[in-house]
């Protein structure tokens, strides 16, 4: 992360470009002087060279390793025939991303809707999860009894497979799309409950005893100590369960169809079109890591260490 | 006259796993208001322990203690602490921690900008009204410390406690803050219990040093009383016998009488 703000910064640097502007507005002396310095020699001219070396050296690692992968890939690719290379791949997905939203009936839309109906379904059975995982984390965190009550339950549910939940959820629900809604919710719960829970009690008795002394009402208790104190607790098990979430709605749509992701890739494993399944790993990639982040930055922003 | 806390035959019993831990017995001490009474001792003498006590942070397992004749029972405004890590809640400024205090003590009978006054007045007592609008973790530890005193004073506290407050700061900022609680003292007349384990701290801050012996089952060994004249001045002071005479005690007693429990074993 700071190998990226840094280059970031001296970048900034570089486009602002005062002193370049100030050099050419100086006298002709001084100009003919700067004429006879070499360029590369300035002041501005070796910030600009330090801000080139800074980043090519935080960006070469990351380029060497996609550089590695996409290396190993084409390799992969030449040696067997039905997997398509980069750049057959490559080719496939500007066709695909050129037309993202195209609707031709529900067994052929674009891939922006695919998408989207999997952020749908995630947004939903994520924030249902939230919703109830949040609150019932603060409660086990604080009350002893409940959290004895309820850890049994917790430890036994927690590893069971998320795609277990289908058949229950397809039963109970008599839909697909609520079903694979369910499967999201009862996955991603467990991250959020267990990390609130921790958080609560993982309060420095230091803040506690601030507000013990203060004689805080129990409503100034939790909005002025409790609920800051965990919020990075909370923020942890969000990131985690989002992208539990994210992870589970591909498997889960592709059992159950309808529009999005991850029965798109079913469809296209159908169709035989691998290029396409390939371009879909790619977007599920992006799109996790894009989630991840933003709750990252969300995060970072509560931070108080 | 009684005095205004009163601490008779208090004793705190902890139950542990290994059964029960006899921390303190048979306390019995008498701070007068307007004293400054410093708690020394080694580690595990349960000076914080006596402190939280007075504080209602812990309940005595026996005995009583009393402040301006009620019993204290659980904390409370009047029994302000200054705690050794500052506590301050990162999220809230230092304004907002020192104002979270007084809207608790004064937000019944006074104005919003009566609060945020006395707030500010805190701050300026402290010398940190520059610094108001910063979080906790964009000061140093001694500027948190202050605000932490601040707080702790715009409470308007009976008795002012202070759990090793200077413990985790650098020399020349703690003796740069013991002048000023100097100060601060006299200017409101305060009642401070102070733990300290820093011999020269509770000479140059009390009335009367509280010594107590090793735990378990601590009590008070001995009381000195230090009859230096106020104001007191530090480099003054380097070369008054008198002060040398009262360190000396105090260490005589730290080092001879009570030795540290890990080479008296």
């Amino acid at each position: 992360m700071s190998a990226i703000n840094a280059t970031t910064e001296s970048l900034s640097e570089i486009l602002s470009g005062d002193d370049v502007v100030l050099a050419s507005k100086e006298s002709p002396a001084a100009a003919s002087r700067a004429r006879r310095t070499p360029l590369l020699e300035t002041e501005s001219g070796k910030r600009v060279i330090e801000g080139a070396v800074n980043l090519v050296k935080a960006a070469f690692p990351p380029l060497l390793g996609i550089l590695f992968f996409v290396a190993l890939w084409a390799l992969v690719a030449n040696t067997n025939k039905s997997i398509p290379g980069p750049v057959e791949t490559w080719g496939a997905a500007v066709v695909l991303f050129s037309d993202p939203f195209y609707n031709n009936g529900p067994n052929d839309m674009g891939i922006g809707w695919n998408i989207l109906n999997s952020l749908y379904r995630v947004g939903l059975g994520f924030g249902a999860a939230a919703i109830i995982g949040i609150p019932l984390g603060f409660m086990i965190g604080r009350f002893q009894f409940l959290n004895q009550m309820m850890s049994p339950i917790i430890s036994i549910l927690r590893p069971v497979s998320p795609l277990a939940w289908l058949p229950i959820g397809l039963l109970v629900l008599q839909k697909a799309e609520p079903a694979s809604i369910w499967v999201i919710f009862i996955s991603s719960i467990w991250p959020m409950v267990l990390n609130t829970a921790a958080g609560v009690q993982r309060i420095p008795q230091d803040y506690l005893n601030v507000a013990r002394v203060l004689n805080l009402s129990e409503f100034k208790v939790f909005t002025k100590i409790l609920f800051p104190a965990v919020l990075p607790y909370v923020l942890t098990g969000v990131r985690l369960a989002i992208g539990v979430a994210w992870l589970v709605i591909v498997a889960a749509e592709m059992l159950t169809g309808g529009v999005g992701i991850g029965f798109w890739v079913w469809d296209e494993w159908n169709n035989l079109n691998v290029a396409h399944i390939i371009i879909a790993i790619f977007v599920v990639g992006i799109v996790g890591l894009l989630l991840e982040q933003l709750l990252m930055l969300i995060a970072k922003r509560f931070s108080y260490d | 006259m009684q005095s205004y806390v009163q601490i008779e035959n208090a004793s705190m019993v902890f139950s542990t796993k290994k059964g029960k831990f006899t921390a303190l017995t048979d306390i019995n001490l008498n701070v007068d208001q307007g004293e400054f009474i410093a708690l020394i001792g080694h580690s595990g003498c349960g000076k914080s322990t006596l402190l939280n006590l007075v504080a209602g942070l812990l309940d005595a397992t026996d005995g009583v203690l009393l402040l301006a004749n009620k019993e204290i029972k659980g904390p409370g405004p009047e029994r302000s602490v200054v705690f050794q890590n500052h506590s301050l809640l990162p999220w809230l400024t230092a304004f907002e921690n020192v104002y979270l205090a007084v809207e608790k003590v004064f937000g019944d009978k006074e104005t919003k900008a009566q609060l945020k006054a006395r707030t500010h007045a805190a701050l300026e007592l402290v010398g940190l009204t520059h610094a108001s609008a910063k979080l906790p973790g964009e000061i140093s530890g001694g500027m948190k410390q202050r605000v932490g005193i601040a707080r702790a004073l715009a409470m308007e506290p009976k008795v002012l406690l202070m759990d090793e407050p200077f413990g985790a700061l650098d020399a020349l900022t703690r003796a740069h803050l013991q002048d000023e609680l100097m100060k601060i003292v006299a200017a409101t007349k305060s009642t401070v219990i102070m733990v300290t384990h820093d011999v020269d701290e509770a000479v140059l801050l009390s009335d009367r040093i509280v010594m107590m012996t090793n735990g378990p089952a601590a009590t008070i060994g001995e009381i000195l009383s230090v009859d230096l004249p106020r104001p007191r001045e530090r480099l003054a002071l380097a070369h008054d016998p008198q002060y040398h005479e009262l360190r000396s005690q105090v260490l005589e007693f730290l080092y001879s009488r009570q030795m540290r429990p890990k080479e008296a074993a």
